[in-house]
């Protein structure tokens, strides 16, 4: 299977007044379609600003960045905010909902950027609830959830456009054993039965456990590579 | 549109402060529409004397400038007029000077010119025979506890009587009625006493009336009417100007008071607060918001979308608070009008206003949303999901 994602030398620096921060040093990285990474390493390592330049919600400093072919290090900021929403689904680790909003609403926001039918919307956001097991759950308000439910709902917003790659940040931090558990099981499910390529930040290696591969940076740099069965 | 849910559930995310904010405005908007009647009502009072069957008639240059006694046989001989009146305002005040009565020396015709109040006949009859007597309003007879053939003394701060002294007693002959008691108003609340008096007691008018007022046979010539009459005294030093009662008292208060600009300056206060009021709570529910909006952005909402939701936001709670205070004051216009027994007249709520009252709906609403919208537009997401 070829590279949904091809990082080639890619650096990012962050200027903290008049200091520059290299958290990013000369990075080269490909991830296949289908894949489902783990990227771990120590706090400051550089692992949700890799995450963040793959997901495009920040360009590099210098290198290339392609994901599905489209060289979105060289897009703009309007296009880049497209590209985000046709290829790419976020999952956070405090699941970042609109409070104000059901569960359904919450999932059917990226749709609002497509030409679907208001109908069309609610049909799909509630196969994404269905998908995730929270069909019941669907007229519910964030507060009216608990952890684990809210991270399955956030995750059905991920995927109700149908993105091809998925990146998660500490999706399982928040949580408990058991829903953290059931959050992961539903992530597999995703990258194994329905295709999605995913990236996921974490510290916990029972999480990466769970990925097809693990990827650790130390320092801004790719340090180690592990597959797991 | 398919945004509304979005920017209505962000706008009543804090519904207290939401409520409160939007009551304010609400408070404003009633303000102004309230204001704007009357500066309407001042602005339409005058502009044709058509549908009055009496008109006033007074000094041109002036309300305090006096006009001839015998204008008023040239006025009845005018075309279409059938009877004259006239008046002078004597200004009295009951026990305390502050305590100002309207008191009018007026003709022994005056109030068979009104037939909207009633005295009765006996008491009519006592008054006219009595040269130092006075009707008083039933308002005014009920809150001081006035009695037919009481005493009743009244200070003028500018007419003397012939013994140069400006303390006036009258005796009470009868007792002023509104017809129709839901009209209870002026004519409730005022002395009448005679203008005979009045010109053969104080040295300070000889022959002078301060209005005239006229009956004119057909309404739909008063128009006519009041030019000729004002044709009499053309170029003269007593030049008059002719037009309805009510017209007459929105000239009278104009020459005291600049409507207009107290209007103006009234709403000019009143917006500005509401500026900073709405945009303090704009600021603020858009910082509360910034993860939020965040997500927004990450998931693919452009720059000018949520530029555009922020905006919208700001909009809408001043539109909504607009249209809810301006409704308002469509159904307390009338009210008010009805409930000031004819001595006001707000119109409602007109098309003119709408449009000034939406704009500034809308102005206000952009100019408030501008800063916030802005900040959200340019927020960073990393930055703003890494709460920095």
């Amino acid at each position: 299977m070829g590279n949904l994602v091809e990082i080639r030398n890619v650096s990012k620096v962050y200027e903290r007044g008049k200091q520059k921060v290299e958290v990013l040093h000369h990075v080269d990285l490909d991830i296949a379609q289908g894949d489902f990474l783990a990227l771990m390493g120590p706090s400051g390592s550089g692992k949700t600003t890799l995450l963040n330049l793959i997901g495009g919600l920040d360009s590099p400093s210098d290198g290339s960045i392609a994901v599905g072919g489209a060289r979105i290090d060289k897009l703009g900021q309007g296009a880049l905010a497209k590209w985000r929403a046709a290829n790419v689904g976020f999952v956070f680790q405090f699941y970042n909902l609109l409070p104000m909003l059901s569960a359904q609403k919450n999932v059917e926001l990226p749709l609002l950027l497509t030409k679907l039918s208001a109908a069309q919307r609610k049909k799909n956001a509630s196969v994404a609830l269905q998908l995730v097991g929270l069909a019941d759950r669907a007229t519910h308000r964030p507060t009216e959830l608990s952890g684990g439910q809210q991270q399955r709902v956030a995750i059905a917003r991920a995927i109700v456009s149908d993105p091809s790659l998925l990146v998660c940040d500490e999706p399982t931090g928040d949580l408990d054993r058991q829903s953290a558990e059931d959050v992961l099981k539903l992530l597999q499910t995703l990258n194994r039965e329905h295709g999605k390529t995913i990236v996921m930040v974490t510290h916990d290696p029972k999480a990466a456990e769970h990925a097809t591969h693990t990827l650790h940076l130390d320092k801004g740099t790719l340090v180690e590579q592990s597959a797991h069965a | 549109m398919k945004y509304f849910h979005l920017i209505w559930a962000a706008l009543f995310r804090r519904k207290t402060r939401t409520i409160l904010t939007l009551v304010s405005i609400i408070a404003a908007f009633l303000l102004f529409g309230l204001l704007d009647a009357v500066r309407v009502s001042f602005e339409q009072a005058g502009q044709s004397a058509n549908g009055a069957e009496r008109l006033q008639t007074g000094s041109r240059l002036s309300f305090i400038e006096t006009l001839p006694f015998s204008l008023g046989a040239q006025i009845e001989r005018v075309p279409g007029v059938n009877a004259v009146a006239y008046a002078n305002w004597f200004g009295g005040a009951y026990q305390d000077p502050h305590n100002q009565i309207f008191t009018f020396a007026v003709s022994p015709n005056y109030i068979d010119m009104y037939p909207e109040f009633v005295l009765d006949a006996a008491q009519r009859k006592a008054w006219d025979a009595d040269l130092n007597g006075v009707v008083v309003g039933s308002v005014m007879a009920k809150r001081y506890n006035w009695k037919v053939g009481d005493k009743l003394p009244l200070m003028s701060q500018i007419f003397p009587n012939k013994e140069g002294s400006k303390n006036w007693s009258f005796t009470i002959d009868g007792i002023l009625h509104s017809k129709d008691p839901s009209q209870n108003g002026f004519f409730d609340a005022i002395v009448l006493m005679h203008w005979k008096n009045f010109d053969e007691t104080t040295p300070y008018n000889r022959g002078q009336v301060g209005w005239y007022i006229s009956h004119v046979t057909d309404v739909n010539q008063s128009d006519r009417v009041a030019k000729a009459i004002d044709a009499l005294s053309a170029n003269s030093d007593h030049e008059t100007k002719t037009q309805t009662e009510q017209a007459a008292s929105a000239n009278w208060v104009k020459q005291m008071l600049n409507i207009g600009l107290i209007v103006t300056s009234i709403m000019g206060a009143v917006f500005f607060t509401l500026l900073l009021l709405t945009g303090n709570t704009m600021m603020q529910a858009v910082r509360e918001r910034t993860s939020e909006l965040a997500v927004l952005k990450t998931i693919g909402f452009s720059n000018a979308n949520v530029l555009g939701m922020v905006l919208a936001e700001s909009v809408l709670l001043l539109v909504l608070g607009g249209v809810i205070g301006l409704g308002l004051v469509s159904i307390l216009a009338p009210a008010i009008s009805a409930g000031s027994g004819g001595m006001m007249h707000l119109p409602s709520v007109g098309i003119g206003s709408w449009t000034l009252g939406l704009a500034l709906a809308l102005g206000i609403g952009f100019v408030v949303g501008a800063l916030p919208a802005l900040r959200a537009m340019r927020l960073n997401i990393v930055d703003a999901l890494a709460g920095r």
